[in-house]
């Protein structure tokens, strides 16, 4: 029983993600081949939208793969690729979006999140450091009697 | 002081709120169109039966305004929407038609079928010049101006209240433009 979960265990561990590129579509040069992967990975497919075109099982993603791949043989750099698919479907295609005046907002937020936050934040310690930073006031005789008092009876096992 | 540390926060929540709520309504997965205000991608294409002599080309749309019909066999939704388009073929309204990733004698035959609203058909069995015109499924509608210039996309089907709300007064217009 120990031996079977062992191997299912070492089964889970090797076994790779299941992959949407089927063998038929992968180009016979691997470094062209890579960087098709490359590629997709970062197209999103516009069926199954939080899946990229590499991952996604839609016949349309597979159309892409294709086309990628066409590109690339046809001697296209991997920027010229990209563009060739968001000529058609959009910026909104590109996984990772890039910085212009529509996504500002998007790559802008968390600066706007955390200069606030920040600047919060240091007033408030500069607040309670100032509140604390009064000087302590000394003990008076009686209290300091009474501290020796507790201190020589420690002091005793 | 005070009192304006209770207020910001509130105000930001608000504004979150409604800028998601706003998020809410609109479904994200209808993309913009590229090709708005731009000609119409290049593409001849074949029409479903080896006896069609003529198919679709880009070249086609001139002079008038048109619909351009993105179906296929396999399309649920087309099935709903297609009553529709023999309805506006009827009124007199121009659709040509793509069959869209799909075997040439399925569309003609789905189409012999239900009737056939279209005065030009291409056929597209790669998907090819569907991914050119930046369609993400079917059916899809683009209206061309007299032009060749691709002013409008609708996503899903044409619905009677999409007609008389978009697509008639747009097509309208365009008629008196040309």
């Amino acid at each position: 029983m120990k031996r079977l979960l062992l191997g299912l265990v070492c089964a889970t561990l090797i076994a790779g993600p299941a992959m949407a590129v089927l063998p038929e579509e992968q180009l016979a040069d691997p470094a062209l081949e890579a960087r098709a992967r490359e590629i997709s990975q970062e197209l999103r497919c516009v069926v199954c939208q939080n899946q990229s075109i590499d991952d996604s099982d839609a016949p349309l993603a597979a159309d892409l793969r294709a086309i990628v791949r066409e590109r690339l043989i046809a001697g296209d750099t991997n920027e010229e690729v990209m563009a060739y698919v968001v000529a058609r479907y959009g910026n909104f295609v590109l996984l990772k979006p890039p910085v212009d005046v529509q996504t500002l907002l998007l790559w802008g937020a968390p600066l706007l999140v955390l200069i606030p936050g920040g600047l919060g934040l240091a007033l408030y310690l500069r607040r309670r450091n100032r509140a604390g930073g009064v000087a302590p006031v000394p003990l008076s005789a009686e209290e300091r009697r009474a501290l020796s008092t507790i201190l020589k009876a420690d002091d005793t096992p | 002081m005070r009192r304006l540390a209770f207020i910001i926060p509130i105000v930001l929540f608000l504004m979150v709120a409604a800028a998601l709520g706003l998020g809410l309504r609109r479904d994200p997965s209808i993309l913009p169109s590229m090709l708005i205000d731009r000609p119409i991608p290049t593409f001849d294409l074949p029409g479903l039966t080896p006896e069609d002599t003529v198919g679709l080309a880009s070249s086609d749309f001139t002079g008038k305004p048109v619909l351009l019909n993105v179906f296929a066999s396999w399309c649920v939704a087309c099935v709903i929407e297609h009553p529709m388009l023999l309805r506006l073929q009827t009124q007199g309204v121009t659709i040509h038609g793509l069959d869209w990733k799909d075997q040439p004698a399925a569309g003609a035959e789905w189409l012999a079928q239900r009737g056939n609203p279209y005065t030009l058909i291409g056929s597209d069995p790669s998907g090819r010049t569907g991914i050119d015109l930046g369609v993400t499924g079917a059916p899809e509608t683009f209206v061309i101006d007299g032009q060749g210039r691709v002013r409008y996309r609708h996503v899903g089907p044409i619905t009677p209240e999409v007609w008389a709300e978009t697509l008639q007064p747009m097509m309208d217009r365009l008629e008196k433009e040309t």
